[in-house]
């Protein structure tokens, strides 16, 4: 998904830093991007203690920061009856630490330009904590309520933020898994983002239909919920 | 290492910050790497990253100052704010030896509840010591109590070089009087001690007096100076003719012991100083600023003035009343981000510093200037001010203006060719600058306001203290360095 946002806004004319861990599909967006208008940095999220320094090397090449997307993600399979704290960790690191690293650059940096968008993509998977994958559960969850915050902190400073909570996208992350809920392909996923973004929403699901599916789910008491299998 | 992976800071190293260093008035920002310090270990480290970087450091407090005093393009900031304990306070003197980046803030809340008042404070509280000593500031209280240099008894410096120097008027008095006013281009303060004064109660004597020019306001001034502590002139900018420099006066004075027949414990507590956070219980006053941004414009401000002045009449034929301390000295606080209401495009204080001799010709110069060019100043503010010892002072023994102007995109050449035009009027009489507000003066007036021979001894010891020039500031760059021998 990261991916398909840096092609879309490179080619809607942004300077866009590309941030990931392997360096060839990065290499591919630099050169299927207009020349120059896309930068890229090969960094793993979970490596932390770089961050500082690559924000502040970003920020000079780009000449500044007007919009940053957070949307790093693991989610391993877990099985039905498996407690695994290795997976789980990961998840929380990349889902949640990386996030919290990185935005917290973002926010401070932002917060003193008095300007600025900050979006995050959670999942519509922090809603309710289901039974399929815990940890995966609870890192959505904490990065919809960490960029909430954020965004009551910071809109009196002018900057925004926007939490995007995907359904079922069609990327590496779903790739192989079967019954596939109303899976949509990433362009258009995409497509709805950055309209998201320009409206200038608060929270919005990817696609709109799943808005009403989480309605729904939160409303479902948990002695029913507890026996339902999603 | 701590969670996630986040490296352990080792405890020399500050934590650092990449931000947007904003002038306080917002019409001039630059990205930066900024250093935390909390001790003295930790600015020499900071003054040795920005070594091995290759860059320069400015110095910075809360970032109050209206122009580029605190910004520093192209190089690292060292934000003094974290350095915010008050180490000792004796309660017999009323002497605070305080960290440097505690607050007069930070400073008051101390003190009063101990029966003292900071000796000097800002129109606002929350500038820090470093702050306030490098720009030696001055309060409505200028002409009784000179600028709160005069109120330090001694502070320490760290300087580029890692030497840590103890000054005061007795030792390195050179530096005392050189680093108080040279806006923190010749080292970092780090602690400071400096004397507050007791107070009998936590209440002021608030008069108010209206005047319908200038030549009358500064007739009400000369003839009260002896007698009141607090004395301050707001100016209705827009007035003409015979109302030219029309404006209203406040004259506060302390209560001497016994005066105060109300409850003077309950006076000297925080919760009878504190500004009031919401208006008639309600409105959140952090929020007002987005209702003042419709009047910041000529024809808003034209009434807003007009509308004080008014009022001004009726206030000042209404007897005497008590106000708080901090109600009385913090006007710039009653309004939360104020200065936001004027827009992106922000604002500059003009503040010419005039002798006693031009003055009224030249403010009134400047403000019929400011007519003609349709460029009116949106608040004009009037204080009395004696001689001070310091080297770079901005003081002239007279009197000072301060204007404020609004900017925006489109009008900021135009406002800056107009300072330019009384700059010309102001050096014509003698005046000088204040850098803690300026932002448009450059080395060519700068040199026609310092004597050549302050100047040289302020470069001689900025070369003597700070061999490489690591610590700079764009003010520095602006109207400093171009006349630094080095140049």
């Amino acid at each position: 998904m990261g991916a398909e946002l840096v092609k879309r806004l490179a080619a809607d004319g942004w300077h866009v830093a590309a941030i990931a861990r392997r360096e060839q599909p990065l290499k591919e967006l630099k050169s299927g991007a207009p020349a120059g208008a896309v930068h890229v940095h090969a960094h793993d999220v979970t490596n932390t203690g770089e961050i500082p320094a690559l924000f502040e090397e970003i920020v000079r090449e780009l000449g500044g920061l007007d919009l940053f997307i957070y949307a790093a993600g693991v989610m391993p399979e877990v099985e039905a009856e498996e407690y695994n704290t290795e997976k789980d960790f990961l998840q929380f690191a990349v889902n949640l630490g990386g996030c919290v690293a990185w935005t917290n650059e973002v926010a401070l940096y932002m917060q003193s330009a008095r300007a600025g968008t900050i979006v995050g993509i959670s999942s519509i998977a922090g809603d309710r904590g289901r039974k399929p994958n815990p940890a995966y559960h609870t890192s959505k969850a904490a990065m919809s309520t960490y960029l909430e915050s954020l965004r009551n902190r910071l809109s009196s400073y002018d900057v925004h933020v926007c939490t995007i909570k995907p359904g079922t996208v069609l990327t590496p992350m779903t790739e192989g898994m079967d019954d596939l809920k109303w899976p949509i392909p990433v362009e258009a996923a995409v497509s709805d983002i950055l309209k998201a973004i320009e409206k200038k929403k608060n929270t919005a699901y990817v696609p709109f239909r799943w808005q009403l599916v989480s309605l729904i789910i939160q409303h479902i008491p948990s002695m029913v919920f507890r026996k339902l299998n999603f | 290492m701590s969670a996630f992976g986040f490296p352990k800071r080792p405890a020399g190293e500050p934590r650092t910050s990449y931000q947007s260093v904003e002038a306080w008035g917002m019409t001039h920002r630059a990205d930066a790497r900024v250093f935390h310090p909390t001790d003295v270990t930790q600015v020499k480290s900071s003054f040795e990253a920005a070594r091995r970087d290759g860059v320069t450091i400015g110095p910075r407090g809360s970032g109050c100052s209206y122009g580029d005093a605190s910004v520093n393009t192209g190089g690292h900031t060292l934000d003094i704010t974290g350095m915010d304990k008050i180490l000792s306070f004796d309660n017999e003197t009323g002497i605070a030896d305080c960290e440097a980046g505690v607050t007069i803030e930070g400073l008051w809340k101390h003190s009063l509840p101990r029966g003292y008042w900071p000796t000097v404070v800002s129109g606002t509280m929350f500038p820090t010591l470093a702050g306030t000593l490098g720009a030696n500031i001055h309060g409505k209280n200028n002409f009784r109590v000179g600028t709160i240099g005069d109120a330090v008894h001694e502070f320490d410096l760290v300087t580029p070089a890692g030497e840590l120097l103890t000054c005061s008027r007795d030792s390195n008095s050179d530096v005392f009087h050189a680093a108080i006013g040279g806006f923190g281009l010749l080292g970092v303060f780090t602690r400071v001690k400096i004397k507050t004064k007791k107070v009998h109660s936590g209440n002021l004597e608030v008069a108010a007096h209206a005047t319908e020019n200038l030549a009358e306001m500064m007739r009400y001034f000369e003839e009260h100076k002896a007698t009141s502590d607090y004395l301050v002139g707001w100016i209705d900018c827009f007035g003409k003719g015979k109302m030219l420099g029309r404006g209203l006066i406040h004259n506060a004075r302390y209560l001497d012991p016994g005066e105060d027949q109300g409850d003077i414990e309950e006076s000297f507590t925080l919760g009878h100083q504190e500004l009031p956070e919401n208006i008639m219980g309600l409105f959140p006053k952090g929020e007002l600023w987005q209702f003042l941004k419709y009047f910041t414009n000529d024809p808003g401000m034209r009434l807003i003035n007009g509308t004080k002045f008014v009022s001004g009449l009726f206030e000042g034929n209404s007897p005497p009343i008590r106000q708080s301390h901090a109600g009385f000295a913090f006007l710039l606080d009653y309004v939360p981000n104020w200065k936001r209401a004027y827009g992106k495009g922000g604002l500059i204080q003009y503040q010419p510093f005039v002798p006693e001799e031009t003055a009224h010709d030249v403010y009134s110069e400047c403000l019929k200037w400011s007519h003609r060019k349709g460029i009116v100043p949106y608040l004009g503010v009037f204080k009395r001010h004696i001689h001070d010892p310091f080297l770079m002072t901005y003081s002239t023994g007279g009197w000072s203006m301060a204007m404020d102007f609004k900017v925006t995109a489109a009008n900021r050449k135009e406002v800056w060719e107009h300072t330019k035009e009384l700059t010309e009027i102001v050096l014509e009489g003698g005046g000088r600058f204040y850098f803690a507000k300026d932002m448009v003066i450059g080395p060519e007036h700068a040199k026609r306001m310092f004597p050549a021979e302050n100047l040289a001894r302020f470069f001689e010891l900025k070369d003597r203290l700070d061999p490489e020039h690591l610590l700079q500031t764009d003010m520095w760059r602006r109207v400093l360095q171009p006349l630094s021998p080095r140049a």
